[in-house]
């Protein structure tokens, strides 16, 4: 059975009999296809987890078949440890919007139809293992989030869809020109991603091989984002509908370092490991300056996107670390053992950061709709009127700043404990960031939930059923996964440990060349 | 027993769950006998922790668990490494399990009777299970990874206790002042972990301490990791410079602040540091600051906590905080004699348990003389209590005493034991003589700010109407201070010589790695020196000393303190504000880094993001304007060279031209209208 055709495109297919459907009349209709439609991806993707094969080596649950013969284009898809549980992580989080996005009022048609298209471009990313189905699957998932922040969001929400969309845009075609490039330096000529991992198209490095690299990368880093890259994100999740950012936080930001770690690292490792040291360096101050800038904002939504720029720095810090160029006569055991550690806790710093970030985006959006607010002075107290939103919130924000015993914790640990072998300054002063996060998330906390309470919020109400089912999953998650990584773990790890290992020979063997020449 | 001693912390966490999810209801039903839901999950922990510490005692092997946390690859050729999520019960563990367990159980009934009436009554139950269930945790910890767990979520459960009143802005602030602070010093105690963690591939302490002691760890790195991990210490156990969060975190209802001091939290440090003193001590030979060794650090800093704190005990009106100053005092205490090496670790400990002891029971005796005053903590405005509240007034002296340090309260032997050590390490390094006098010094203090603050609470008359009309509290309350006085006076006999065999050095000692630079260091690993009539003799009088001062100048009121005010006034204006740390913190540290938060945000806003707008603007700019170029001379060119065909062509041949040229004009106006839409959109929209 095609399973992973099946659940890429099975939003598609809801999305297809919601086109038929009338937004008056079969409101109800329309909501329960697409909850339906979302429920079985994620489903399927459970099915996928249950019957995945940890240990075994390669892609699992491929599927080839022939597409544009003339250009060696084919259907290619298929999945490992590390694009499995962002495949969970995209069904649950998709699942999870629509069922939050039941109150929607205007245009629920279009909506879930751009919501369940933009499931299948996401899981499409995460499965394709042909650069031409990769890059559509990309451009699919882009426009739908520009229709949801252009038609569904804020006050300025052509601005910041625009930006959005042209922002990325220019990434797309930073990374269309990559894979052409590949595609024509590779014997045969060929989109697929498997066989130029490898031929390694330029590995001999050179100018060529650094510019397809900064071609992916600036793509990939747009995505991320990577500073100084990142400033259409804030723009365009204080603008987004709620669900909206969810998804685009929890989920599209991951497609970025997927694309890292899915592309730079195998197919162009020479250039990788040449180049990674500057990624390490804009990581870091990824973190630093986007905690820093977190802290300084004043909206709640601007801050988490900014707490999103710091979180995400630590994924692209284990990543660096784990191409990271040591010198030839440092390397051991204990390095190649640091790499896969940073590269396990990159990968599950993506997962926990989609849930928590989620979470925290899914509360945020709770509080606006209630008061059409989310300047952090303009709260106090909320506490004592609704204890379980301040409970789940609060619970969200120890987790984003790294409370052991749940998920963000054990995430950033392992990327510590990874990149420190490689990096020993970096990894010291992107601890910095950890202390910083602590500090704003405390301030936000005490801001909105401590103090008095202020008469004019004496009636909100607390967390309704249709917002607890949205949070309440990502809360056990949080620490289901804090208590015990391993959950994730199990799959990534056989994953990280066979790219390290592989890189790892590459690196050897070219170290012998150049040795050899010099 | 020793074998689920595992199950400890799991009571409290089951005690915490069940209150959290359900306390509100079960409160409609049982009313305020949820609190011993609390009771009993912490409780349940005794005879289990008492069973193993007598298993171990009488010769049973220390245990360890380990549950596969997070694989983490393999090495070349080598197995799998795994993370595990390790516990591991010794003397020292059990020991401390005892204590958190009888004392921790003391705290929560006394709160069922000082928190009635709470509206968040049961709430505070799941959190004092929750911070006493972590502490356990932390205690059984047997590797970094577990320690490190323990001591976040000690670190949170401190948040949500001493901002349990969040209503109050200063509760929330004290909250907060205490999980950041604490959390800066934990950025040493992450950063130890991982330099350790590069040398050798595992967490477990016994293996770290193997890999340290073999060699496989440069020297240099097990210093400076060993300094780092104290780093964290000095955060939890509130040692200068980190000790200003602990006075603040008074704010907490009282159990919390006997929690804080005694059983949890502050003693996590000290802990800690008796836990990796191998690394000190294996560390000894090697410089890591100035040319200090880590170990020496320690004794720095403990001294320097010591001293510092003592004076500041001496200058409060809040009874709370006079409390509070001490405790970081006290702890000083315990880091100094950590400081001398393998022969100052049993001393620690034992003083680390009999202090939670009797300062727990000095917390509990200021909450129940609050609650008599209805809330007033200024001893300025009590007095006259002795009549009134009976039983506080005893016990409270009890609690005092030992802490003084008088025969022959525990307090007496512990603090013996600390000042022998100190003593035989002088002996043989005299530039140790320093620390002795320091602490004898401080021990000066110590006598006469507790003195203080019984003469001012208890004597003369009442200086308030509250105080005039106080109470003595209900049951519920004294008899965990009976309990706790109870503890406080036969706690000694477990560390005396004088029945023959020190009992607790017999049973609570780990074996030091043989060090090499260090040899001198642990001479006497065990503690076998002997009861040393000359420290107990010097103690004893420092102690008598500080009373009789406070004799003097607060019971009989020979001397006037206004006296002290003015020929002290510079000093005394110093340490009424704290030495200034506070402030020095705010300015500093705190508003940099606020000032530094503002420029990020400045630069994203007006630098960086302004950059990629322009150039989106400018590219659009060239856009526009080449395809109006386009526009004006190819495709009206175009057009017209169109028209101009069409009409000739459109003569000669009709209608079959005529189609096709019609479709091919309207895809090419199709295009460029696509394409100026997608400007005119974009212009329009961002409203340029």
């Amino acid at each position: 059975m095609p399973i992973l055709s099946l659940l890429i495109f099975i939003p598609l297919i809801g999305a297809a009999v919601i086109l038929f459907l009338n937004t008056e009349r079969h409101r109800k209709a329309i909501c329960w296809t697409a909850t339906v439609a979302a429920a079985v991806a994620f489903v399927l993707s459970l099915g996928v987890w249950v019957r995945f094969v940890p240990g075994q080596p390669g892609m699992q649950f491929t599927e080839l078949a022939d597409w544009i013969d003339a250009l060696n284009i084919h259907y290619h898809l298929g999945i490992d440890g590390l694009s499995l549980p962002l495949i969970l992580l995209t069904t649950l989080l998709s699942l999870l919007s629509v069922i939050y996005s039941w109150r929607i009022t205007d245009r629920i048609k279009e909506y879930m139809i751009f919501f369940l298209l933009l499931e299948t471009g996401i899981l499409g990313v995460f499965c394709a293992l042909d650069f031409f189905l990769f890059y559509i699957f990309w451009e699919v998932s882009l426009v739908p989030m520009f229709f949801l922040i252009g038609i569904w969001g804020g006050p300025r929400r052509a601005y910041a869809a625009i930006k959005f969309f042209i922002y990325t845009l220019i990434g797309s075609l930073a990374i269309l020109l990559g894979i052409l490039a590949l595609y024509f330096a590779s014997t045969p000529h060929t989109f697929d991603m498997i066989e130029l991992a490898r031929q390694h198209p330029f590995a001999g490095g050179g100018i060529a091989a650094a510019l397809v690299f900064w071609g992916f990368f600036l793509g990939f880093a747009i995505k991320v984002p990577l500073f100084p890259f990142h400033t259409w994100l804030p723009d365009a999740h204080v603008e987004a509908p709620t669900a909206g950012s969810v998804i685009l936080a929890g989920v599209l930001l991951k497609m970025g370092c997927y694309g890292f770690i899915r592309v730079n690292l195998p197919i162009l490792p020479e250039a990788s490991r040449h180049f990674a040291l500057w990624i390490a360096v804009l990581a870091l101050i990824s973190i630093i300056y986007g905690a820093l800038c977190a802290m300084a904002q004043k909206d709640l939504k601007r801050m988490i996107a900014y707490s999103s720029v710091n979180h995400m720095g630590y994924v692209m810090l284990g990543i660096a670390a784990a191409v990271a160029f040591v010198a030839p006569e440092a390397v051991g055991q204990a390095v190649q053992h640091s790499r896969i550690v940073a590269l396990n806790g990159a990968v599950l710093q993506m997962v926990a950061h989609g849930i928590i970030t989620g979470a925290l985006f899914f509360l945020v959006g709770v509080i606006y709709e209630r008061t059409h607010l989310r300047d952090i002075d303009a709260f106090g107290g909320l506490a004592k009127q609704m204890p379980v939103y301040a409970g789940i919130m609060m619970l969200a924000c120890f987790a984003s700043l790294g409370l052991p015993g749940l998920a963000g914790f054990a995430a950033e640990f392992l990327v510590f404990l990874g990149s420190y072998g490689i990096y020993k300054l970096i990894t010291g002063l992107a601890l910095l960031g950890i202390a910083i996060t602590a500090a704003y998330f405390l301030m936000m906390i005490q801001g909105v939930f401590l103090g008095e309470l202020r008469e004019r919020w004496q009636n909100l109400r607390d967390l309704d059923a249709g917002e607890l089912v949205a949070t309440i999953p990502l809360a056990v998650l949080m620490l289901a996964i804090g208590l015990y990584p391993d959950l994730i773990l199990a799959v990534v790890d056989p994953a990280s440990t066979a790219l390290v290992t592989n890189l790892e020979q590459f690196y050897r063997l070219s170290d012998v060349i150049a040795s050899l020449g010099g | 027993m020793l074998e689920i001693a595992w199950l400890i912390p799991i009571f409290s966490f089951l005690a915490c769950a069940v209150l959290i999810f359900f306390g509100s209801a079960l409160q409609r039903r049982w009313g305020e006998a949820v609190g011993w839901i609390g009771v009993a999950g912490v409780a349940a922990g005794i005879p289990l922790a008492l069973g193993s510490l007598v298993e171990l005692a009488l010769g049973a092997a220390p245990v360890q668990y380990s549950v596969l946390w997070a694989p983490l690859g393999a090495r070349i050729g080598g197995a799998e490494v795994n993370l595990h999520f390790g516990l591991a019960v010794d003397a020292l563990t059990a020991v401390m399990l005892v204590m958190v367990t009888i004392v921790a159980t003391c705290i929560m009934v006394y709160s069922i009777g000082y928190m009635h009436g709470d509206k968040r009554y049961s709430r505070f139950f799941a959190y004092m299970s929750l911070f006493t269930g972590s502490m356990l945790l932390l205690l059984l910890a047997g590797n970094f990874l577990v320690l490190y767990i323990g001591w976040e979520l000690v670190g949170l459960c401190s948040y949500l206790l001493i901002g349990f009143w969040f209503e109050r802005p200063s509760a929330a602030d004290a909250a907060k002042k205490a999980f950041i602070m604490t959390r800066v010093a934990d950025l040493g105690f992450a950063l130890g972990i991982l330099m350790l963690f590069f040398y050798v591939p595992s967490l477990n302490f016994a293996e770290v301490f193997a890999a340290a002691s073999g060699g496989l760890i440069p020297a240099t790195v097990v210093g400076l990791a060993a300094a780092l991990l104290f780093l964290g210490a000095m955060g939890k156990s509130a040692q200068f410079p980190f000790h200003t969060w602990l006075p603040d975190a008074m704010e907490g209802p009282t159990p919390v602040s006997a929690l804080i001091h005694a059983a949890t939290m502050v003693a996590a440090g000290v802990y800690m540091v008796a836990r990796l003193l191998p690394l000190f001590i294996i560390s000894f030979g090697s410089v890591v600051l100035w040319g200090v060794p880590a170990l020496t650090i320690v004794g720095i800093i403990g001294l320097i906590t010591a001293l510092l704190a003592a004076t500041l005990g001496l200058v409060q009106s809040d009874i709370k905080r006079v409390l509070a100053y001490s405790t970081i005092s006290q702890l000083g205490y315990m880091m100094a004699v950590l400081g001398m090496g393998a022969i100052g670790f049993a001393a620690a400990i034992f003083h680390l348990i009999v202090h939670a002891f009797f300062k727990a029971l000095l917390f509990m005796c200021s909450g129940s003389v609050i609650h008599g005053c209805g809330g007033e903590q200024n001893m300025k405005k009590m007095g006259g209590l002795a009549r009134r509240m009976p039983v506080t007034y005893y016990t409270t002296w009890i609690g005092a005493l030992a802490l003084a340090g008088i025969f022959p309260l525990a307090g007496f032997w512990s603090k013996d034991h600390l000042m022998a050590a100190v003593w035989s390490r002088s002996s043989s390094e005299p530039v140790y003589w320093i620390f002795f006098l320091g602490l004898e010094l401080a021990a000066i203090m110590t006598a006469a700010y507790i003195g203080r603050l019984c003469f001012l609470t208890f004597g003369g008359t009442p200086r308030s109407e509250a105080a005039e009309y106080a109470h003595e509290s209900p049951m519920v309350m004294t008899v965990p201070l009976a309990v706790l006085a109870g503890f406080t006076v036969i706690l000694g006999l477990f560390g005396t010589q004088f029945v023959g065999v020190n009992l607790f050095n017999s049973v609570v000692n780990v074996d030091m790695p043989g060090s090499m630079a260090a040899a001198s260091l642990h001479t006497s690993a065990h503690g076998e020196h002997g009861f040393n009539w000359i420290v107990a003799g010097i103690s004893m009088l420092m102690a008598v000393t500080g009373l009789l001062v406070a004799i003097v100048v607060y019971r009989w009121q020979w001397v006037d303190t206004r006296i002290f005010k003015r020929y002290l006034a510079p000093w005394y204006q110093a340490a009424i504000n704290r030495y200034y740390f506070d402030d020095i913190y705010r300015y500093t540290v705190v508003g940099g880094t606020l000032a530094l938060a503002q420029v990020c945000r400045i630069v994203d806003t007006y630098i960086i993001d302004r950059l990629v707008n322009a150039i989106g603007w400018g590219t659009r700019v060239v856009w526009a304007t080449s395809i109006r170029l386009f526009d004006d001379f190819v495709v009206d060119g175009f057009i017209n060279v169109m028209a101009w065909g069409t009409g000739l062509v459109g003569r000669v041949t009709a209608r079959a031209v005529h189609n096709g040229q019609v479709q091919e004009y309207i895809a090419s106006f199709a295009v460029i209208a696509a394409g100026l839409a997608c400007v005119v959109y974009v212009v329009v929209m961002l409203g340029w």
